[in-house]
């Protein structure tokens, strides 16, 4: 979708504000967010990209307003009342719906090392054919979809150059709609900056956007 | 560059006024509008502290959620995975010229080599700096970074600022982070839209000839390895 969250080449953002000895959290609750937005992963519900998808859906104002993990929050409530998790009343209550059922985790603290150690890969050991080669020209789809996508708006329409194929992985735009995961070949497209920005670019400069093979035709 | 902490801390307790605070930061970083903080209005419809915990509860009560491994991964970010992991990657490229090759040619293994892989780094790719090529991180669209090489990222490389910028003026970003590069010097931006992640092996300085490869890490900064910094020479004597 054509979201605030689709940044690239955005101005009037301001400056960067590097704060120093950055603790990993900021708060107890930021920590709390994060350990439980995983958590609700482990019920195999939703996957990665319907995640992304569901914090782009958050409305522009708010999107902006919210720190980083509101968003996350924000986010998995919403995955939560669309599975039926939770209801709207126990959200706002913060109590459990009398005769509600009680389950018993499945993601407990030991299976937690072995979580992060294996990740979840999103590389599919498939045979699917590449369209493009590396060196080969190629153009970003001039697209927008109204779903999900990993296709930036800076890029579409523009020539780029493949620079390298990385192999066959989850198509983002059907997986976070739960229409498949259509695996098929990412490859990095080498963007000449001025290509994408104009002459006001430095010549030397370039940009490199990892893109499925659905994002683009042969140029 | 250095956000003002007291700055947030006064609208954060102006927002949640009347509101129990439980936290000594109950208002994150972060926010993509700062510039609301000056206005002193009450932009925060409650604490985040207090609906997070709410939701907690909620969720161990209806047994959705073990608050144990919500400790467990905590933990894991906050003490177990984070640049110093990077930071030894680095160090073992700069004194192993055959690792280094693994590392460029097959991230996923030579990283793994040091015991080193998993959640958001499942597919690493590592890209060199050189005299003649600086290289620079960003996911315009999220938040992608590598964790297990440099554990969660901080606010500033989620924010819309680095976000927006970093693909139309890398120039200009590094400019900020006090890093100027020559105009012979190519900047290759990667935008993490996929699942690989990007991990940039910085210039060795010059100097620290026969460190030891933990000497070497010790010098070796987030950063750097995000592309937003080099790395100093060493002064003599300096991190002995």
């Amino acid at each position: 979708m054509n979201g605030v969250h689709d940044m690239g080449g955005m101005h009037g953002m301001g400056a960067i504000k590097e704060e120093k000895d950055e603790p990993v959290f900021h708060a107890t609750w930021e920590g709390r967010a994060y350990g439980v937005t995983r958590a609700m992963g482990g019920w195999r519900l939703w996957n990665l990209d319907a995640t992304r998808f569901q914090r782009e859906l958050i409305a522009p104002v708010d999107y902006f307003r919210m720190s980083y993990y509101e968003r996350w929050i924000a986010g998995l409530v919403e995955l939560m009342l669309k599975n039926n998790l939770v209801t709207r009343a126990e959200i706002e209550s913060g109590k459990s719906d009398s005769g509600a059922p009680v389950r018993t985790p499945t993601f407990t603290a030991d299976k937690v090392a072995a979580f992060v150690s294996k990740g979840m890969p999103a590389r599919r050991d498939v045979t699917v054919a590449a369209s493009f080669r590396a060196n080969q020209r190629v153009r970003a789809r001039n697209m927008n979809p109204m779903g999900h996508t990993r296709l930036p708006r800076y890029v579409r329409g523009k020539v780029g150059t493949v620079d390298r194929d990385h192999g066959i992985f989850v198509f983002p735009d059907t997986n976070a709609h739960f229409n498949g995961e259509k695996p098929q070949h990412v490859y990095s497209v080498r963007f000449v900056a001025r290509d994408v920005w104009g002459a006001e670019a430095s010549p030397r400069d370039s940009i490199y956007v990892d893109m499925w093979d659905d994002y683009l035709e042969p140029a | 560059m250095t956000t003002s902490r007291r700055d947030l801390l006064t609208t954060a307790l102006s927002a949640a006024a009347g509101v129990a605070v439980t936290s000594n930061h109950p208002r994150a970083h972060g926010t993509d509008h700062d510039h609301a903080h000056d206005h002193g209005h009450q932009d925060v419809p409650s604490d985040p502290a207090l609906r997070v915990k709410a939701l907690e509860s909620l969720l161990v009560a209806k047994g959705l959620v073990d608050r144990a491994a919500v400790d467990a991964l905590i933990d894991t970010y906050e003490h177990k995975v984070g640049p110093r992991n990077g930071a030894r990657v680095v160090a073992r490229a700069w004194t192993d010229r055959a690792y280094k090759q693994r590392l460029l040619s097959d991230a996923d293994a030579a990283i793994a080599e040091l015991g080193y892989g998993g959640l958001q780094g499942e597919h690493m790719v590592v890209v060199e700096n050189t005299a003649n090529v600086h290289n620079l991180v960003v996911c315009t669209l999220c938040s992608c970074y590598p964790w297990p090489v440099l554990g969660l990222p901080p606010v500033w490389y989620k924010s819309a600022p680095y976000r927006s910028r970093a693909v139309i003026d890398p120039r200009g970003v590094l400019g900020e982070f006090g890093l100027e590069i020559d105009e012979n010097v190519e900047v290759r931006v990667w935008d993490s839209t996929a699942e690989l992640r990007y991990l940039v092996l910085p210039e060795r300085p010059g100097g620290g000839d026969g460190w030891s490869e933990e000497k070497l890490a010790a010098m070796v900064t987030r950063n750097a390895m995000i592309g937003v910094a080099k790395i100093a020479t060493p002064v003599h004597g300096d991190r002995a």
